[in-house]
């Protein structure tokens, strides 16, 4: 096929696009909107289980009270559950001096501020911690809380929404969920508001841990009996206890170690690990989910391409005359059958072009809300294999879907459709 | 030297009732290059049947044609497409112009298919067809006559041996037609290419020396058949 065939194949496929300007767009939309919506499932499937199972807090391990690792992970990595209940604080203090852990931080939860949990933890989380390989958690201004006040560090999604930031004061509200009959008496102080991470933990409210004990109504059970603490008193370590111990674990074998003695030997306590096993457990039972949502996503480029087919030869009929010119001006069988498998090839391609702008639309919708609901950030500009394989698998199909068309073309009568016979 | 020569060409068709119906039956036909001729021929006599074996649109059921010395008959369908492009200029009764191009891109795309596309080429022929500035308008923004002309320079675009021209003034007025006539007689002269126009007008065929009638190189009995 000579160059000059091309041009003329090229500005066959234009034409035709450009006559049937409204079948044209609507068609191109369809595509669009099945390109996109594909993209948009593969990608929040594969960034949604990446957050989850990747260890977005920096942890390997979770010590929590005997019960499903599961909903330890969930509740103190992802502060979505609720807590499995607590162990007491002599277990965090023989955790934190086994070799195979290399850090070892309390969490104590049950409090909220608008429905943001408050963690009571220690200072080592932000100045021991790397959430991510070689990066902790910063300020974004003001300054780390004083372990022995009522400070607070708040995560920057926390910030955002309530307002909060260096010199503000709240009142906590007792239990994970908002209620506002339920406020505490005590006023926290604001002193710094961390950077951004993209993770859970910009929903998070950080406390000094004795100071979460010292709130009004919290009663320690770790000795065996009550303890109230009161403000300005000191807490004996017997009397306290933490909703889990989160770890950092010296080496992978370390874990395997842990495992054996904590969840297999050991009856007192939890040990989740690893966090990414753990999630991905969940991943696999909730599977059938995405199955639905990719099988739904798979039937939309189906109908898409049946309406690319439909929209070209819907035209056959009326345009059995042009391919008879075409070919009495000496256009191939093979030229006709070209410029239609061009013109659902252009299609499918405009069509799979917009769609990477139905995808960010649909993913920057998505991720507003998963931020808000779980702190995981979704990446519109995260490249993924999905990005690449929806919008050529959108084109393969668009050019299969012009071939019966192209065939029709392809065995146009040339004479019957030309002027009558005289 | 002959462009066209034509021997014992015939053609049938199958009718619904399974009767089959002899169109042509041509012994021998033959045009020298540059000559003009006009075949004149009734309704149903199969002038534009004949005229498409010549172009090699529909294949003969026997006999042989040349075209420039090359035996159309013994080319693939893709040979005889692109023969067509490069050799044969053909102008309808109803022009058929392709109606969503505009008049120069009817006659470029002609050319496309041919020895390659030459706006300046294409713009110089409807410049001489009198539609230079109407280059960029579509078949429906034109009047019947102009766009007679676009077909006359699509039919010209590929400096072809042959023109063919079927009723070509069967639409036109009876003044239009005799201009439109004229014209494609000098330009098919100004390119050197040969000419053979079919008509059954009397005042069209009064403007060629050379008229012979379908009726006599044709043997096929009159069956009166429209296709």
């Amino acid at each position: 096929m000579n160059r000059e065939n091309v041009g003329g194949i090229f500005l066959i496929a234009k034409k035709s696009l450009a006559q049937h300007r409204l079948s044209t767009v609507i068609t191109v939309l369809s595509v669009a909107l099945a390109a996109g919506l594909v993209m948009a499932v593969f990608s929040i499937r594969d960034q949604t289980y990446d957050a989850f199972t990747g260890g977005p807090a920096g942890f390997d391990a979770v010590l929590g009270a005997r019960g499903s690792q599961l909903q330890l992970v969930l509740n103190t990595v992802f502060h979505l559950e609720t807590s499995p209940g607590n162990i007491p604080w002599e277990m965090y203090e023989a955790i934190k001096e086994n070799p195979n852990v290399e850090l070892a931080v309390p969490y104590a939860v049950g409090d909220n501020y608008r429905g943001y949990r408050i963690v009571g933890t220690e200072r080592s989380l932000f100045t021991d911690l790397e959430y991510r390989k070689g990066r902790k958690l910063t300020l974004a201004e003001g300054e780390l809380f004083n372990p022995e006040k009522r400070e607070a560090v708040v995560g920057s999604y926390v910030a955002d929404k309530t307002g909060l930031k260096a010199g503000s004061k709240f009142n906590p509200f007792h239990g994970l969920v908002f209620d506002e009959r339920q406020k505490h008496a005590e006023e926290y102080t604001v002193t710094g508001v961390l950077e951004p991470t993209n993770s859970p933990s910009d929903r998070v409210i950080w406390i000094p841990i004795d100071e979460f004990y010292r709130i009004s109504g919290h009663v320690l059970r770790g000795g065996g009996g009550t303890y109230e603490p009161r403000a300005g008193e000191e807490i004996p370590d017997r009397y306290k206890e933490v909703s889990a111990v989160m770890l950092k674990l010296r080496n992978p074998q370390a874990g395997f170690l842990l495992d054996q003695t904590i969840n297999r030997q050991g009856t007192a306590a939890t040990l989740a690990w690893p966090i990414g096993r753990v999630m991905a457990e969940l991943f696999g039972k909730i599977g059938w989910v995405n199955n639905v949502l990719s099988l739904v996503a798979y039937l939309v480029v189906l109908v898409a391409a049946g309406s690319i087919l439909a929209s070209i030869y819907n035209t056959m009929n009326e345009r059995r005359r042009e391919f008879a010119i075409l070919r009495a001006l000496g256009a191939r069988r093979g030229t006709v059958f070209a410029a239609i498998i061009l013109e659902s090839a252009s299609i499918a391609a405009i069509g799979a072009a917009l769609g990477y702008a139905v995808y960010a639309l649909i993913l920057a919708g998505a991720a507003v809300v998963i931020r808000a609901e779980t702190g995981v950030v979704l990446d519109v500009l995260k490249p993924g294999p999905a990005l690449l394989a929806a919008p050529l698998a959108m084109i393969a199909l668009g050019i299969l879907a012009g071939v019966i068309p192209a065939l029709k073309a392809y065995s146009t009568d040339v004479a019957s459709n030309l002027a009558p016979l005289s | 030297m002959r462009i066209l020569e034509i021997e014992n060409l015939k053609k049938s068709y199958t009718t619904p009732d399974g009767e089959i119906l002899t169109v042509i039956d041509v012994p021998g036909f033959a045009l020298e290059s540059g000559e003009q001729i006009a075949l004149s021929g009734e309704s149903g006599s199969g002038k534009t049947t004949f005229l498409n074996l010549v172009a090699g649109i529909l294949r003969p059921d026997g006999g042989r044609i040349f075209l420039g010395g090359e035996d159309v008959t013994a080319l693939s369908e893709a040979a005889r497409d692109r023969l067509r492009a490069d050799k044969i200029g053909y102008i309808f009764q109803t022009f058929n112009l392709l109606q969503g191009y505009t008049a120069l891109e009817n006659v470029l795309l002609g050319m496309m298919f041919g020895k390659g596309a030459d706006k300046g080429f294409a713009l110089g022929l409807l410049e001489r067809v009198g539609l230079g500035d109407r280059a960029g308008y579509k078949p429906s923004q034109l009047s019947v006559g102009q766009q007679q002309r676009v077909a006359l320079a699509r039919a010209l675009a590929n400096r072809p041996a042959l023109v063919l021209a079927d009723e070509p003034t069967g639409n036109l007025d009876p003044g239009t037609a005799g201009k439109a006539v004229s014209l494609i007689k000098e330009m098919c002269a100004e390119s050197g290419a040969a000419l053979l126009l079919v008509s059954h007008d009397d005042k069209v065929l009064g403007n060629f020396g050379g008229v012979k009638d379908l009726g006599e190189i044709n043997r096929a009995p009159r069956g009166g058949i429209e296709k």
